[in-house]
């Protein structure tokens, strides 16, 4: 669990950004997650209310858009959302695969006044 | 009125270009650094110590350890043998981090050493997300840890170049199944480097310190 330094990075960047566009107040914050990325969306949620506290940031709602995981097998160019405890495609069997989607980990816009 | 702001800026990019710096600083000194990655207990403590053991009167090895609390990681490396040991206590937070070893490097005269091991807090989720700087990012993964681990912690097994099973005299004794581990381990990583080891027998050890040796000539 890092998601205090992973919230103080999100605040970083949402400020830097708000400061260069002259927003007077943050409203929302868009994030875009992979399924592979480790993050808990509460827990980020709790340290924001803390860290966002007395900044322009302060009551902005959090945004998650959650990218859903993709392996795509390197033999017969097949997508699949892979099993738990099995990575091999399910179309040929191989166990040559990529994670193509899922990795994303991101502040993709604010939403400012 | 709400406008939108567009950003598309990854959320540990201020962590990423420490990192960068970092990687500067190691490189430009001619020291090979690595940054060693386990659970708590799968012998990343043992394993510096095996390696002090045989490089100490070749090397100059520093080794900087990450925990949340005591030095007991960094007074063991420094009676193997290390240079230079330094503790980073993290105070709760349960990784090293690209900053944390950029203070650690300010202590260090990087232009008295060979290779610098980082040590980083026993855990397999956290540490993988923050780069550090070294050249190399190296697991220790462990046979009673059990052969499902590449499937549970696929951010870990996916982000390393090296890869070093340790505990490899308990494969008769503990139910691990080395093909189903292969199998994740292929797909995550494939053509992983991998070390199989005992820091208890010692049995493997001489073929990761060969590797070591050859790493630092090439940095150096």
């Amino acid at each position: 669990m890092h998601e205090l330094s992973v919230t103080q990075s999100i605040l970083d960047i949402s400020l830097r950004h708000a400061k260069e566009a002259g927003a007077k107040q943050i409203t929302a914050i868009n994030l875009v997650i992979g399924e592979f990325a480790s993050i808990v969306d509460d827990s980020v949620q709790f340290y924001w209310d803390l860290l966002a506290d007395g900044t322009i940031a302060q009551g902005a709602q959090l945004h998650f858009e959650r990218i859903r995981g993709e392996m795509t097998c390197t033999n017969c160019k097949h997508s699949f959302h892979p099993k738990e405890t099995d990575f091999t495609c399910p179309n040929c069997e191989s166990q040559f695969v990529q994670i193509t989607k899922g990795d994303e980990f991101r502040v993709d816009s604010i939403d400012v006044e | 009125m709400t406008t939108r702001v567009p950003i598309v800026e990854k959320i540990l990019s201020a962590n990423d270009h420490m990192a960068e710096e970092n990687r500067a600083r190691i490189e430009s000194a001619g020291v090979f650094s690595i940054n060693l990655m386990a659970s708590p207990g799968a012998g990343k403590t043992s394993l510096i110590e095996q390696t002090l053991s045989r490089l100490k009167d070749i090397l100059r090895v520093a080794v900087i350890d990450g925990d949340i609390a005591t030095s007991i990681d960094s007074d063991r490396a420094a009676a193997a043998g290390a240079q230079t040991a330094i503790q980073i206590n993290t105070g709760g937070d349960c990784h090293l981090d690209a900053i944390m070893l950029r203070s650690a490097l300010d202590q260090l005269d990087l232009t008295k050493i060979d290779l610098l091991i980082v040590e980083n807090v026993g855990n397999l989720v956290c540490p993988a997300s923050f780069n550090l700087g070294t050249q190399r990012s190296i697991l220790v993964a462990s046979i009673p840890e059990g052969d499902d681990k590449p499937y549970k912690y696929p951010g870990m097994y996916r982000g390393v170049q090296v890869l070093i099973v340790n505990k490899m005299d308990l494969l008769p004794y503990v139910p691990f199944n080395m093909d189903y581990f292969r199998k994740g381990l292929e797909v995550l990583n494939p053509g992983v480097v991998t070390f199989p080891l005992s820091c208890k027998t010692g049995e493997g050890i001489d073929a990761w310190t060969d590797w070591l040796v050859g790493q630092v000539k090439v940095a150096t």
